[in-house]
């Protein structure tokens, strides 16, 4: 088809990749955002999460926390903190505009898979494993850091997963408000009625999902305590795939 | 445009100085164009869920009949998720054009992750015995996956149905790139021309027709498996 070989031609003009409102230039504000927004919410959600579940209370949380989450349209939440008058849509450093409505947003959808994961890889450490530590003499959070942490970072890492994908995905719908991101080349493609531009965007958006995606599959694998323990699902391979339905990222 | 035109003389919510979240006097004027946008959303959402179990239910059949494809199916279905939304409906547009057949594949494309998953894991929880009962009672293949199978998967797929329809009454939104969002082009409009009025209406349909949406099949699902109730 003449529009493949028009998106191949602009993926090979150095022009599309340079400049301001460039390839480059788009993929470094996506990573950044995506970066920062996940930090931030592993900040926020995490000791949280963990703590909960080292107590193990609030559960009801864990899980509510993301059924909500699924119901509110991304784009929805960012067009409301862009409209608004806090945080306004200015300027805001090497986010650009309309660059911290959208963090706050990526925020917000990056913590539901990170808590629900933290409380659920706490709550998921056997029991008997917890009463031999304790049986060893082990204090509190000898037991959280020694025991409990490292059983539970399987999952803890695959939620971090989860949400690194879903914010680099969440991270190409600003667009659609004018903010920052690779996003921008596919909306401005499809302003411009140049279709290829659109497809070459999404090209690069997908090949760079892709390799996150990868990458924190093998970090997961790295951090795993037991990793010749067969997996009780079976077949996981490249991919990503949430332990549960439950887990599923909202998608973005 | 017209809207904002009125502004001296019409309701004070229309007016640029004042652009209030909430205006009724927006929902009575544009009532039909909202509810235009209402119907297109929730016919683009229903078109996707039904074409993302339309293609789930045989990938999840042949996934639990030849193993060895178990994990190729799962991959797939996974890979397409790892693709952004926003990059998955450029991507289909030289198949499809800008029309509304790109947000009904995209998306059904996207519930296909959860409902495959779902589907595989409803089949997987019915108990062995019930199966061992039913070769004893002399059912047949077919047979038995419409009579026990299927009926005993039910609630574990339905749950992945909700997940499904909430997120995709989410994703539809997005579907404004190529002009068929729904309540989404609503809410585009309303940040290109800093009309809140009509930003938080669709916003606030969105979720509530997510929320209506999660309900009725919450009921559909007691309605279909009726010895579930005594359990909860």
């Amino acid at each position: 088809m003449e529009l493949f070989a028009e998106t191949w031609q602009y993926l090979l003009d150095a022009d599309s990749w340079t400049g301001a409102g460039g390839l480059v230039a788009r993929l470094l504000e996506q990573l950044l955002l995506t970066a920062t927004a996940l930090a931030a919410a592993m900040l926020l959600g995490l000791p949280l999460a963990l703590w909960l579940g080292h107590l193990g209370r609030g559960g009801f949380l864990a899980v509510n926390v993301s059924n909500v989450g699924r119901a509110v349209p991304t784009f929805a939440l960012l067009a409301l903190l862009v409209a608004a008058d806090w945080p306004g849509s200015g300027d805001f450093g090497p986010y650009g505009r309309a660059g911290l409505a959208t963090l706050i947003a990526l925020v917000l959808f990056a913590l539901p898979p990170l808590i629900t994961n933290g409380y659920v890889g706490m709550r998921e450490v056997p029991s008997d494993v917890q009463e031999a530590a304790d049986g060893m003499g082990m204090s509190r959070s000898q037991r959280f850091w020694r025991v409990e942490l490292p059983l539970a970072l399987p999952v803890v890492a695959s939620g971090v997963r989860l949400a690194l994908v879903q914010v680099w995905a969440t991270a190409t719908i600003a667009a659609l408000v004018a903010g920052p991101g690779l996003g921008r080349i596919i909306t401005e493609g499809f302003a411009r009625n140049d279709y290829a531009q659109g497809m070459a965007g999404a090209v690069v958006v997908a090949l760079v999902a892709l390799l996150l995606e990868v990458a924190a599959a093998a970090v997961q694998r790295a951090v795993d305590p037991m990793p010749s323990a067969p997996s009780p699902r079976g077949g996981e391979s490249l991919s990503a795939a949430p332990a549960t339905v439950e887990e599923a990222p909202t998608g973005s | 445009m017209t809207l904002l035109a009125a502004a001296d003389t019409g309701p004070s919510c229309y007016s640029r100085f004042v652009n209030e979240w909430f205006c009724w006097q927006y929902v009575e004027d544009r009532h039909e164009q909202i509810t235009d946008a209402l119907v297109e959303h929730v016919l683009i959402t229903l078109a996707a869920l039904a074409l993302g179990l339309a293609i789930a239910l045989p990938l999840a059949l042949v996934a639990r009949r030849v193993p060895r494809l178990e994990s190729a199916v799962l991959g797939f279905s996974t890979g397409v998720y790892t693709v952004p939304s926003l990059a998955l409906l450029p991507l289909l547009v030289p198949f499809t054009g800008l029309s509304a057949a790109t947000v009904v594949i995209g998306l059904g494309l996207y519930a296909l992750t959860i409902l495959v998953r779902a589907l595989l894991d409803g089949l997987r929880s019915v108990p062995d015995e019930v199966r061992e009962a039913a070769t004893g009672l002399g059912y047949g293949r077919a047979r038995m996956l419409t009579r026990i199978e299927m009926p005993l998967a039910l609630p574990v797929a339905m749950a992945g149905l909700r997940v499904a329809a909430v997120s995709t009454i989410a994703l539809t939104t997005v579907g404004t790139l190529v002009a068929y969002g729904g309540l989404g082009d609503l809410i585009a409009h309303g940040v290109q021309r800093d009309f809140r009025a009509e930003l938080m209406t669709a916003a606030v349909l969105c979720v509530v027709l997510a929320v209506a949406l999660d309900v009725i099949l919450v009921v559909l699902q007691r309605v279909l498996t009726p010895w579930t109730a005594g359990l909860r």
